[in-house]
């Protein structure tokens, strides 16, 4: 293949309005941050300086004026909060009671429909699945490796291994592992899968098309993804166990069985819950891996990518926005337990 | 209660030269409270997790009551240990860190119970066992770790430093309180400390540690009145001793002016094995006067006064041989100079200590 640059150039050219575009944004944003409060500051400093010279009386800036100055800075990140969050939640939260073209007033219709018609239940379900198997087994995953690998003589290779697949996207990931799971009618198979079952003497699957099955195998990707993250924020925590704890444990005559429950466990604690509830999250409003693996199809769709279809493929903006509010509805307790962790944390 | 001995027992630590620890040779007696000083890097901590086990042995053998404990696991040594920084755990109550190591053996819970209010009441923690370690002042943390090792009753106590993070009010008090307590008990001791003065006052033998090697083992009067070698001598009291190196001919050594009588026998050691017609002398702050310019001291210069209260610390030089050596004299409040005079000092006759000049071993 040749590479015309006469051909690329309308690509180079979006390119290059990327990296202006972001030069222009990052540098604003610091001279704004950083220099600008910088130039008051020393202007603050030299007026003080000045003003203890001459034995004048120091006069404070009057707090009106800090006030507006305060705005001043929260005015960015409050604007646009407003465009992108608050606005956009009220809009759908007010469409979830509307029909589908966003005309009448339905009440709560959309979201009866939602706990009735059978393949939204499934939905739900599935996501259940979701939330209920990634948070935990990623978490346990993470959790043994960090502890096995833990001051091992490859430590830092082992840990990389898992970890890699953190930096590919998920719909990189999912195709992946389509073509693990990739089955051919005749032939030799393709799908690592399948190549195993054949060798070890089965016939080959469809494995995307059998439900449960198939949601199970999303999730498995899912977990893939994130154990990584599991295991080097819990190895940071089980590094962070001060030694002379361990040692104190030691001579104290913990088993390593004991060492692990009674001391590794209540140590990284805090750091188990951030990992369970950060997985929480992004697994209830998972949506590439589904969408890249089966488009939802063969039972394997969860509320972000019903919502997805809902909203974009069926033009049902009711029904649509009625998922979308339902899962932040379910997102906002997981958030509010891990304010009031964090918040105990600090207290403590 | 057991007896510990160190038998030439060494650490080098992996892609180390030097041993930490070089065939350390000690033996501690039956309840015996026993001091390791010496200066940051010495090797005292080191011998110390040695005899706990969390520190390989890499030749020799440490015994405890003549059971070679060399290479068993640390808890099967039967010690308790008190680390600097406590080690408390932080997700437990005083109670259940006290009776942490008992619950791990299955002692039955009445006796756990008895023991842990035991030492609590022993050590003033009664109205804490319910609190977390967060919710204690330094000094109860510091109380809840030596409650830990209590309640084990254990053959040895090992402690590494455990005052050093109080501050020097509480560090007195604390002194005194672990001393008295290792008495009431009788349970052999092996305290780490690099504080001289927790060494004197508290050890009933003290050995002294330089570079892995250690340097002499006495009672705490016999290590200050007669230093085995330079370093112990520099090493122990505050201030230091003023130990110079000077001239040496047939009667003594020079000190300026000033004559210090040795024997015959003094001067013919310090002949020996190339002295070079040098000797090393030194005389404790507090064993020299102040005398009048007629009575043959050696003039020095006063650069500071430390007025300590009950008496006083005067710094200054005096030229030694070409160079200005610092000199240090504990002094009487009433006789004391002020910055810029010029004081004659002399040391009292025979409390001046002699050592070789090129090996510092004492004379």
């Amino acid at each position: 293949m040749e590479f015309d640059f006469a051909d690329q150039q309308p690509k180079l050219l979006m390119l290059m309005y990327g990296l202006v575009a972001f030069v222009v944004v990052v540098g604003g944003l610091l001279l704004l941050l950083d220099v600008v409060p910088a130039w008051f500051a020393r202007r603050q400093e030299a007026r003080l300086i000045a003003a203890s010279a001459s034995g004048v009386p120091i006069t404070r800036r009057p707090r009106q004026r800090e006030g507006l100055f305060a705005l001043f800075f929260l005015l960015p990140t409050l604007l646009l909060l407003g465009i992108g969050l608050v606005v956009p939640a009220i809009r759908t939260t007010l469409l979830s009671l509307m029909d589908r073209d966003s005309n009448d007033w339905v009440g709560l219709r959309n979201y009866g429909w939602m706990f009735s018609d059978d393949s939204i239940v499934r939905v739900l379900v599935n996501s259940l699945i979701w939330v209920l198997l990634v948070p935990l087994v990623a978490t346990a995953f993470g959790l043994i490796y960090a502890v096995l690998v833990d001051k091992a003589r490859f430590e830092a290779v082992a840990k990389s291994l898992i970890f890699l697949p953190m930096a590919i996207s998920f719909v990189g990931a999912s195709i992946i592992w389509k073509f693990v799971y990739a089955y051919r009618g005749e032939g030799d198979q393709i799908g690592l899968l399948n190549q195993i079952v054949v060798s070890l003497g089965g016939e080959p699957k469809q494995w995307l098309l059998e439900s449960p099955l198939n949601t199970l195998l999303l999730i498995v990707i899912m977990i893939w993804i994130q154990a990584g993250f599991a295991m080097v924020v819990l190895s940071a925590a089980i590094k962070a166990i001060p030694g002379d704890i361990v040692e104190a444990a030691r001579l104290d005559g913990v088993s390593p069985w004991q060492m692990f429950w009674q001391i590794t466990m209540p140590s990284i604690r805090p750091a188990l819950i951030v990992v369970m509830v950060t997985l929480s999250i992004a697994t209830l409003k998972v949506f590439d891996i589904v969408r890249t693996s089966t488009n939802g199809n063969y039972d394997t769709s969860v509320i972000a990518n019903e919502m997805y279809n809902q909203a974009f493929r069926y033009s049902e903006n009711g029904q649509g926005s009625a998922l979308a509010v339902f899962l932040f509805i379910l997102v906002i307790p997981i958030v509010i337990y891990q304010i009031r962790n964090l918040r105990q944390q600090r207290e403590g | 209660m057991a007896t510990v001995t160190y038998s030439k027992a060494s650490r080098v630590y992996p892609g180390q030269e030097r041993p930490a620890v070089n065939e350390l040779d000690l033996e501690i007696g039956d309840g015996e409270f026993l001091v390791l000083v010496g200066p940051s890097g010495c090797g005292k901590s080191t011998s110390l997790r040695m005899l706990a086990g969390l520190e390989d042995v890499d030749a020799g053998s440490i015994y405890i009551d003549q059971r070679d404990v060399t290479h068993l696991p640390p808890k099967a040594r039967d010690i308790a240990m008190v680390f600097q920084n406590y080690a408390l755990y932080p997700h437990m109550t005083v109670y259940e860190n006290m009776a942490f190591a008992l619950k791990l053996r299955k002692t039955s819970k009445s006796e756990i119970d008895r023991r842990v209010k035991e030492a609590a009441g022993l050590l003033q923690l009664e109205e804490y066992l319910s609190r977390k370690p967060k919710a204690l002042s330094g000094g109860q943390r510091q109380r809840v770790a030596m409650g830990r090792a209590i309640v084990r009753e254990p053959q040895v106590f090992l402690m590494d430093e455990p005052l050093s993070n109080l501050d020097a009010k509480l560090r007195v008090q604390t002194r005194t309180q672990i001393a008295s307590l290792q008495a009431k008990l009788g349970v052999t001791t092996v305290y780490v400390t690099h504080d001289q003065v927790e060494a004197m006052t508290m050890g009933h033998r003290v050995a002294v540690l330089l570079d892995g090697v250690l340097q002499q083992v006495d009672t705490p009067r016999a290590l200050y009145d007669t230093p085995a070698n330079v370093f112990v001598a520099g090493f122990m009291g505050s201030p230091a001793m003023n130990i110079k190196t000077v001239p040496l001919n047939e009667q003594g050594a020079e000190f300026a002016e000033l004559q210090i009588p040795l024997t015959r026998e003094q001067v013919a050691a310090a002949r020996a094995e190339g002295g070079d017609g040098k000797v090393t002398v030194g005389f404790r702050p507090e064993d020299c006067d102040l005398v009048s310019p007629t009575e043959g001291g050696m003039p020095v210069v006063v650069e500071l006064v430390e007025d300590l209260g009950s008496d006083a610390n005067v710094y200054g030089h005096a030229a030694l041989g070409g160079n200005s050596e610092r000199f240090v004299v504990r002094t009487d409040r009433r006789s004391m100079p002020n910055m810029g005079d010029t004081v004659f000092v002399k040391p009292r006759t025979g409390r001046s200590h002699v050592f070789h000049a090129t090996t510092g071993s004492r004379i």
